[in-house]
C-alpha cells in the first residue's frame, strides 16, 4: 500500500513538473490587488498565445512550451521574489510587466545571464544594448511614446506647436516621470509651453490637478497614468468638460478599463499604442478553435480581444519569434537563456512575417541589433468610440523623433554604465 | 476681485467637498473604535466589498461564478436581471449585516479582553480575507457604478459665480450630493447614539464594556450592530468613491485618506471626523495650490499627514477626541 502510494506520488510529481526539454517562459503577472483589472487581460493574452502554439504547432520548433506564471500583485518586492524563485526553472526570458520590477531585475538578470523583455515599459535607455546586453524594450519605449504624442499634435497643428500649452498629468513615480526629459527637449525644439502636473499614488484624488487645468486651459493634456489614476483623470476631464480629443494617454492609459467608468462622455479620448486593436485577424480564428472553444483559455476567458489582451498576446508572439530565431541560430530546439538573448538581439519583424503569423498590420516592422534593443520607435494613436465600445486606430504608425531621442538614450545609458562600472560593448 | 483670490476660493470650496469624502471613510473607523476600541484596518476593504456587492447585485451577477464554472465546467455569469439601485442598496445592507454578524461570530467574540494590538492584527487579516472574498465572489474587473447620482460641473454655481466675479467656480455635483449625504449621515448617527436605546447601549459599551455587561447589555449584539452601521457607512463611501473611479480594488486604498483625518479629528468623535475631514481637505488643496508649484507639486498625500502631525503635537487625542487620563 505504502509502495503504491509512493509510486502514485512520484507519478503525480513527474506529471506536474515540466519535462526537461520544454521551453520555459516566465510571466510575472498580477491577477490580484489594485491593478488586477489591467494585469489579468495581459496575462491571459500572454498565456493563450503560448497555449495556441502548444495546441496547434506542438510548441516552438517541436519543443512544448512551459509557462511559469508568478503573482507579483504589481509589487516590486514580490516581483523580485518571483524572479528569484523561478529563475531556477530555466526560464528563457522574463516579462516583468512593471517598470519598478524591471529596474530591480536589470542588474540581477544581467548577472544571471537571463534576458528581460520590458515591452513598452521599464528603463528607456535599456534600448542601448551595448550597455544593457540582457534587457530589451522593443518595439517602443516611453520616450518614443512622448515623441509620437507630440508628432501627432504637430500633425494636427500643421507642423507648428509654437505658443501652444501642453500639460503632462503623470503618476508621481519613476514610471510617470519617464517622459518629462523628452517632452522638455521637444518643447525647446517646437516652442510649446510644458506644464507638469504630478499625481500622487494611487491617484484617486486629482481635484487640484484638474482645477489647475481648468484655470490654465492647456491646448492639450498628455497623461502618463496607470490603474485608478487613469479612470479618475478621464472622469475629472469629463467633469470640467475638457475636450476629449485633446487628451492623449500613453499606451498604459489606453485600455477599455480606463474609459468605461466615465461612460459616453469619454468618447473621443485618445491613447497611444504600439500594436493594433480588435479581433479582426486570422490568428483569432485559430485562437478560437484551439484555445477558447477547446476550453483552454486562461483565466475566465472573458478578456479575449481587449486592448491589454492583445498586448499580452503580442508580447508572447515576440518572445516566440525570438525563440525561433534563437533555435535557427544555435541549430538546436532546446535553447538556453543565453541563446534566447542572442535570438532576441537578432529578431527581425517584418510585415510578411506578421501576416504569416495571422496578424497582418498588427504591429510595426522593426529589427533588433546590439546597439538597438528598443526597435525603431514606431507608435500610433487610437481613439475611444464610446458607442461602439472600443478603441480604433486613427493614425498610421509614426516614428519617434530619433534626432532628439538618440542623444538622450546615449547620455542616460552612458551614465548608467559609468555608475555601474560597465564597459559598453556588443557580445 | 484679484484672480488668485478667486482661484483660492474655488480651491477652498473643492477642498471642503473633498474633505467630506475623506470624512465619509473616517466615520466608519470612528464608529468601530468608539464602540470597541478596535482600529479597524479593514474599513477601506469594507467599502470596496460593499461597492462590489452593490454592483454585483444591480447587474444580476452570479456570485462565485468563476469558481462555479471552473469547478463544475458550467458557463454561468448572470441571472439575467437587473436590480434597481435602491433595492440593490437594501440587499447590499443585508449582506453587510451578515458580514458584521460573521465578523463578530467568528473573530471578534473570541478576542474579547485581548490587547488592542491583537484586535488590530485581526482586522488586518480580515482586510485581506475580505479582499480575496470580494475577488472570488465578484471578479476583479473594473465595474461601472451608476445609482443615478449626478456628476460633472454644477452649472448653476458656475453661472452664478461667473456673473458675480467674472469667473465661474467648478463644483462637482457628486461632491454636493456627498456633502448632503454626509450631513444627513452625521445627524442620523448623532440622533441614534444620543436618543435611542441601542445608541445609549453602544455608548455604555464604549465607556466600559464590563460595566455595560453587568447591567445586561449584550456585548455581542452591540458589536454586530456597530459593525453593521460601519458597514453602512462603508457602503455610502464605496458608492461615492466608486461613482468617481468605477468600482475596483484600489478602492480599498481610500483608507489612506482617512488616517490623517482620524489623527486630526480624534478616533472617538463623529463630529471630529467631519471637521477633521474638512480641515485636511481644505489644508491639502490650499497647500497644493499655493506651495505645490514651488516644490514640484504632488504635495497632498504627505501634507495631509504633516497637518495631522502638527495638530497631534498640540492635542494628542485629536481635536475632538477624549483626553485619556490614567491616574496612579
Amino acid at each position: 500500500m505504502k509502495l503504491t502510494f509512493t509510486m502514485a506520488a512520484v507519478a503525480a510529481i513527474m506529471a506536474a513538473a515540466p519535462a526537461s526539454a520544454d521551453l520555459t517562459f516566465s510571466a510575472l503577472s498580477y491577477r490580484t490587488g489594485p491593478y488586477a483589472a489591467n494585469g489579468i487581460p495581459f496575462a491571459d493574452g500572454y498565456q493563450d498565445y503560448f497555449t495556441l502554439l502548444n495546441e496547434r504547432d506542438g510548441g516552438i520548433g517541436g519543443e512544448k512550451i512551459n509557462l511559469v506564471e508568478c503573482e507579483t500583485g504589481y509589487n516590486t518586492e514580490k516581483g523580485v521574489e518571483c524572479y528569484e524563485s523561478t529563475k531556477g526553472s530555466g526560464a528563457l526570458v522574463y516579462q516583468p510587466l512593471s517598470t519598478g520590477i524591471t529596474y530591480q531585475l536589470i542588474p540581477k538578470a544581467t548577472a544571471d545571464s537571463i534576458p528581460v523583455h520590458s515591452m513598452g515599459y521599464g528603463r528607456t535607455s535599456a534600448k542601448n544594448g551595448a550597455v544593457f546586453p540582457y534587457i530589451f524594450n522593443y518595439p517602443a519605449n516611453y520616450w518614443d511614446g512622448a515623441s509620437v504624442a507630440i508628432k501627432h499634435l504637430l500633425d494636427e497643428n500643421g507642423g507648428d506647436l509654437s505658443g501652444k500649452k501642453i500639460a503632462l498629468v503623470y503618476h508621481n513615480s519613476a514610471y510617470g516621470k519617464e517622459p518629462i526629459r523628452t517632452l522638455e527637449e521637444l518643447a525647446k525644439k517646437h516652442g510649446y509651453e510644458l506644464s507638469l502636473l504630478p499625481v500622487d499614488h494611487p491617484g484617486q484624488e486629482q481635484k487640484s490637478q484638474w482645477l489647475q487645468i481648468r484655470r490654465e486651459k492647456p491646448d492639450y493634456v498628455i497623461m502618463w497614468g496607470w490603474g485608478v489614476m487613469n479612470q479618475v483623470a478621464i472622469q475629472e476631464a469629463v467633469n470640467i468638460r475638457y475636450p476629449m480629443d485633446q487628451f492623449i494617454g500613453i499606451w498604459w492609459s489606453g485600455s477599455e478599463n480606463d474609459v468605461k467608468p466615465a461612460g459616453p462622455k469619454a468618447d473621443g479620448y485618445k491613447a497611444l499604442t504600439f500594436h493594433n486593436l480588435g479581433m479582426d485577424y486570422p490568428l483569432y480564428d485559430d485562437m478560437k478553435k484551439y484555445v477558447i472553444d477547446a476550453g483552454k483559455a486562461a483565466g475566465a476567458g472573458d478578456q479575449v480581444g481587449t486592448v491589454l489582451y492583445n498586448r499580452g498576446m503580442y508580447a508572447a508572439m515576440l518572445a516566440a519569434e525570438a525563440a525561433k530565431t534563437a533555435q535557427e541560430m544555435s541549430g538546436t530546439a532546446q535553447i538556453t537563456p543565453a541563446q534566447m538573448r542572442d535570438g532576441m538581439e537578432h529578431l527581425v519583424i517584418t510585415e510578411e512575417k506578421m501576416a504569416g503569423l495571422g496578424l497582418p498590420n498588427f504591429g510595426p516592422e522593426f529589427e533588433v541589433t546590439c546597439e538597438n534593443h528598443g526597435g525603431n520607435g514606431f507608435a500610433a494613436v487610437s481613439q475611444w468610440n464610446a458607442a461602439e465600445g472600443h478603441f480604433n486606430l486613427i493614425t498610421d504608425y509614426m516614428q519617434s523623433d530619433q534626432e532628439v531621442l538618440a542623444p538622450l538614450v546615449e547620455a542616460d545609458s552612458k551614465a548608467y554604465a559609468e555608475e555601474s562600472g560597465i564597459t559598453p560593448g556588443c557580445m | 476681485m484679484p484672480e488668485q483670490l478667486l482661484f483660492a476660493m474655488e480651491v477652498t470650496l473643492n477642498g471642503l467637498m473633498a474633505g467630506v469624502l475623506y470624512a465619509l471613510v473616517a466615520l466608519g473607523f470612528v464608529l468601530i473604535f468608539k464602540a470597541s476600541g478596535i482600529f479597524n484596518y479593514a474599513q477601506g476593504v469594507m467599502a470596496l466589498f460593499a461597492a462590489l456587492t452593490l454592483v454585483g447585485i444591480m447587474e444580476g451577477q452570479i456570485p462565485f461564478s468563476h469558481l462555479i464554472n471552473a469547478t463544475l465546467g458550467t458557463d454561468i455569469h448572470h441571472f439575467g436581471w437587473h436590480v434597481p439601485g435602491i433595492l440593490a442598496i437594501v440587499l447590499t445592507m443585508v449582506v453587510m449585516v451578515g458580514l458584521a454578524w460573521a465578523v463578530n461570530q467568528f473573530v471578534m467574540r473570541h478576542l474579547v479582553n485581548q490587547e488592542p494590538i491583537i484586535l488590530f492584527m485581526a482586522t488586518i487579516g480580515l482586510a485581506y480575507f475580505l479582499e480575496g472574498l470580494g475577488d472570488i465572489m465578484w471578479g476583479s474587473d473594473i465595474k461601472t457604478l451608476d445609482v443615478g447620482l449626478p456628476q460633472g460641473i454644477n452649472t448653476w454655481i458656475d453661472e452664478t459665480t461667473f456673473e458675480a466675479f467674472g469667473y465661474g467656480f467648478f463644483i462637482d455635483n457628486l461632491d454636493i450630493v456627498a456633502t448632503v449625504i454626509a450631513a444627513l449621515l452625521v445627524i442620523a448617527l448623532v440622533i441614534f447614539s444620543q436618543y435611542t436605546k441601542q445608541g445609549r447601549a453602544m455608548r455604555a459599551v464604549a465607556d466600559d464594556h464590563q460595566a455595560a455587561l453587568s447591567v445586561g447589555i449584550s456585548l455581542n449584539f452591540i458589536w454586530v450592530m456597530v459593525w453593521s452601521v460601519a458597514g453602512f457607512v462603508a457602503l455610502v463611501a464605496g458608492i461615492m468613491w466608486g461613482s468617481k473611479s468605477g468600482v475596483q480594488f484600489s478602492l480599498s486604498l481610500i483608507a489612506l485618506k482617512a488616517l490623517p483625518v482620524l489623527m486630526l479629528g480624534g478616533f472617538t468623535s463623529i463630529p471630529g471626523a467631519i471637521v477633521g475631514g474638512l480641515i485636511i481637505g481644505v489644508g491639502e488643496k490650499l497647500f497644493e495650490f499655493a506651495i505645490g508649484p514651488m516644490v514640484g507639486g504632488a504635495t497632498e498625500n504627505w501634507f495631509a499627514y504633516v497637518l495631522a502631525l502638527v495638530f497631534l503635537v498640540f492635542r494628542p487625542q485629536g481635536l475632538f477626541g477624549e483626553r485619556i487620563i490614567e491616574r496612579v
